[in-house]
């Protein structure tokens, strides 16, 4: 018997089986064939189209609709494949709404864009469900590439070279490969465990290997990987979270959102999986997003979103903030936690109001008390563990656009690459792009 | 409300959309339920000779060319005249006549191309009380094989012969339908004329393979892995409708002969097309096939609806009024000079214009780094492919020159004369303006 939203606490079960299988089923359920069809004809294949400038990997995009115009959906996730090994991941989880479909002439003309993600999915779909991995690998080169980490970015690094005759071994930390694909990704957006096939279907171009359990700094070092191997690709993300600085930051209750969704990720049971009844996520981004939808998903009675500029500074696009708004998450904005309150565990979090001076932003003094016995933390992630004697620029190591970080033989991409939105399909396209750097270089 | 009222060889129907001799009208259960939706006549199903109906396929009759979500814009079909026997038509068609005064009912009929069958079937419909008879010289497939349908519609010589036994042993109108499938429709046109025929319909419908299964590679529809041309209709076919029947409205030895007109009327808008180059009236099939019956009321609605905006009272003050503007090539206004505008307000940028002019015509359209696409005059000679291929409707439009103005593509200023091919001096044959 579920337990109900209104059951006080951080509780399992608040909802049935039942409700909570469709409430985790696919945000958008892929396109029938018919359906397909008629999305694709209103592809205008524009000239130079700007859907295309606006991929981050380049996608030929009016072209692989007109290949499902054209009744070939299989050629068309071929294209796709071409220029974003990931495509299958990318068309569920890119925010299209400020990439390619943003950039669709149709959103200028009637604020309707083709539906490109849809629409990738199905051409992606219909190939990986063949179950053929649609590349060989060139002649073997006798090269072989470290990537360190099994993320995105990695993981098309690691194919691309694979693709061009490298052998790769992926050095990854956890026991999974995938990355965010696999640990951060809303849970609504990937369904059906399809981080996992899509890892798999990716490595049957061969000559690729996964060692887990692998962690740079602790049982690998870069010196000992330069040693071993020809290059080194590092894609090892982002794996320090921003400390919260309010009051009573350590309180029972009070967790990173990261790993809130990696569990919700890697629960084999859902109904097992506890939840707040009164949540509040910390942060503007798509984390943030993600884990007050799910908080709501699991059957959290009240979400809240407080985050502490205006919504257009907002890292979530206004579709995610409307995908909250209409899983009924209220969004807060121009608050800032002071405090976390609660005796032995969180029962209220203290907001202050906030103004913006000059971009300065400070409290504003005004207060107000909301109940949160679940407070979760989107507030940023930062590089860590990165190796001594790289660049950085800022935070993030440092590259050329080809991705070269300044040590010879070592190259970098994905969210602890400096640039780059830290989306998948970011990630993909700088894996990619180093691999070809890499294949130059190695080729020399 | 304007009057729909048709008067067609003086056969009367409350609006001027018949149903086409086809499925549609094969039985009184069919044809009833079309009067009751309001139809203004039918031609009923082709009646064939007394003894034996002929049989059809078992398998698939028709074939479809679909637009993206299965709107279907062609239709195909091998189905041959009527099954029935011809009593059970003829005595279905009296009891409907009987029963609906006021509309129209034509028989069509299709018998081999001899004096004695004509003569036979004559008198039997003429007891049916049907308003006319309208003589099938179209059908393209099945029955042309045996030397009726088509086969006579290609024969103008056939065409007059039979058409003035019908005058001969029939005494209420006589509408000869034509098959496109020839090479100048004016010519059985011309022979239907001269035979007596108080009208002409078209077009029957056209030579068509649909589509060939590139697993069987059966041409379709397929009938056990074989296929055979069948007659395409529906909307694809319109302009070639349109162009034929322009061409008997105005020429000269069939200027003024009644047309019933057929082919791809699909909305009030097709019909009105029509008309106004000459038909006084129209038949419809592949729409009712599509959408059924109920169509009519957007038929007859549209059409009134226009004629009361543009001030028209009566179909008749529509029949024929674009036919003076059906010119040759040859008299096309040579100092007309337009030039493609392109309003950028409503431009959204998808550079198919651009595309169209700079691969495959003239080059005539600029693009800039940030997508604004203009016209160069200077190249721009007003093809209207920019206009044809934009998705926007009236973003681009073709805006003629003013006279005196200089056409910067030629550094000529715009003639306010007219003047033609005939009188031009690049002309081989140009005859000295007078």
């Amino acid at each position: 018997m579920a337990q109900g939203q209104m059951a006080p606490g951080i509780v399992s079960g608040r909802l049935s089986s039942d409700e909570l299988t469709s409430n985790f089923t696919d945000l958008h359920p892929p396109l029938a064939p018919h359906e397909a069809a008629v999305a694709a004809d209103r592809c205008y294949f524009c000239y130079d189209a700007p859907c295309v400038t606006a991929c981050p990997t380049d996608i030929d995009i009016p072209l692989f609709i007109r290949q499902i115009q054209a009744g070939q959906p299989r050629a068309a996730g071929q294209t796709i494949f071409e220029q974003n090994i990931l495509g299958g991941m990318c068309a569920r989880v890119c925010p299209t709404e400020t990439l390619c479909e943003e950039a669709c002439v149709r959103e200028a003309a009637e604020g309707k864009p083709v539906e490109i993600g849809r629409l990738q999915r199905f051409a992606t779909d219909d190939v990986m469900t063949s179950g053929e991995h649609p590349f060989e690998r060139a002649g073997l080169t006798g090269k072989t590439v470290a990537v360190v980490g099994a993320g995105p970015a990695g993981l098309a690094c690691a194919h691309r070279l694979a693709m061009l005759g490298h052998d790769v071994v992926i050095h990854e930390t956890k026991p999974k490969p995938g990355g965010l694909n696999e640990y951060g990704i809303a849970a609504y957006k990937s369904t059906n465990n399809f981080a996992q096939a899509e890892v798999d279907w990716l490595l049957k171009i061969g000559g690729i290997s996964i060692e887990t359990g692998s962690v740079l700094g602790e049982t690998v070092s870069l010196d000992g990987l330069l040693e071993a191997y020809d290059a080194v690709f590092l894609s090892i993300g982002l794996a320090g979270v921003n400390a919260l600085r309010a009051q009573g930051a350590e309180t029972d209750g009070v967790r990173h959102a990261v790993d809130f969704i990696s569990d919700v990720r890697q629960a084999d049971d859902l109904s097992h999986l506890p939840v707040g009844r009164n949540v509040v996520v910390i942060g503007g981004g798509m984390t943030a997003v993600d884990a007050a939808v799910k908080s709501k998903l699991l059957g959290a009675e009240h979400v809240t979103i407080a985050y502490r500029r205006d919504r257009e500074a907002m890292g979530a696009s206004r579709y995610e903030q409307d995908l909250a708004a209409s899983h009924g998450v209220r969004i807060m904005c121009n608050v800032q936690p002071v405090a976390v309150l609660g005796k032995g565990a969180a029962a209220e979090i203290e907001l202050e109001y906030t103004a913006s001076h000059d971009g300065q932003l400070s409290g504003a003094g005004d207060t107000v008390r909301v109940p949160a016995d679940q407070v979760l933390k989107a507030i940023g992630q930062t590089l860590e563990g990165a190796p001594e004697g790289l660049e950085l620029d800022g935070n993030k190591i440092a590259v050329s656009a080809a991705g070269r970080t300044s040590l010879n033989g070592v190259w970098a991409g994905g969210d602890c690459a400096a640039g780059g939105d830290d989306l998948t399909v970011t990630a993909v396209a700088e894996g990619r792009d180093a691999a070809m750097d890499i294949h130059a270089t190695l080729s020399v | 409300m304007a009057d729909l009222t048709t008067n067609f060889l003086g056969i009367s129907s409350p609006n001027p959309y018949w149903l086409a001799s086809a499925p549609p009208t094969d039985k009184e259960y069919n044809v009833r339920r079309a009067f009751e939706a309001g139809w203004g006549g039918v031609v009923w199903k082709t009646l064939g000779a007394e003894g034996p109906p002929v049989v059809n396929v078992n398998g698939p009759r028709y074939g479809a060319i679909y637009g993206a979500d299965r709107r279907l814009l062609g239709l195909n079909n091998i189905e041959l005249i009527t099954d029935r026997p011809l009593e059970v038509n003829l005595e279905e068609m009296a009891r409907v006549k009987a029963d609906y005064p006021d509309r129209a009912l034509i028989a069509s009929i299709m018998v081999p191309c001899e004096e004695a069958a004509w003569k036979a079937i004559l008198p039997r419909v003429a007891e049916t009380d049907a308003d006319g008879i309208e003589l099938n010289f179209g059908c393209p497939h099945g029955m042309s094989e045996r030397g009726m349908g088509a086969a006579v519609g290609q024969v103008p010589e056939y065409i007059e012969m039979v058409t003035r036994w019908c005058k001969q042993y029939y005494d209420r109108p006589v509408i000869v339908k034509l098959t496109p499938n020839i090479t100048d429709v004016r010519k059985p046109a011309a022979a239907a004329k001269n035979g007596g025929a108080d009208a002409v319909s078209l077009i029957n419908t056209i030579n068509s393979i649909t589509s060939v299964d590139l697993d069987t590679f059966s041409p379709e529809p397929s009938i056990d892995g074989k296929g055979s041309h069948g007659g395409y209709c529906g909307p694809a076919v319109k302009p070639i409708a349109l162009s034929m029947v322009s061409e008997i409205a105005r020429a000269e030895a069939t200027h003024g002969l009644p047309i019933s007109g057929i082919g791809g009327v699909t909305t009030w808008r097709d019909a009105a097309e029509f008309i106004s180059l000459g038909c006084g009236n129209v038949q419809v099939c592949t729409a009712a096939m599509t959408y059924g019956f109920k169509i009519i009321d957007e038929l007859t609605a549209g059409l009134s609806e226009w004629m009361d905006e543009k001030g028209y009272t009566s179909i008749d003050q529509v029949i024929g009024r674009a036919v003076p503007n059906v010119t040759d090539w040859q008299y096309l206004n040579l100092n007309y000079i337009a030039k493609a505008k392109i309003d950028q307000d409503q431009c959204i940028k998808c550079g198919r214009c651009y595309a169209a002019c700079e691969d495959t015509s003239h080059q005539a359209i600029s693009m800039s780094s940030d997508r604004v696409f203009e016209v160069i005059d200077e190249e721009c000679v007003a093809c209207n492919l920019c206009v044809d291929v934009c998705p926007v409707d009236s973003c681009i439009s073709m805006v003629p020159m003013t006279a005196g103005e200089i056409d910067p593509r030629t550094g000529k200023a715009v003639d306010p004369e007219y003047a033609n091919w005939t009188t031009h001096p690049n002309n081989p044959m140009a005859k000295a303006a007078e």
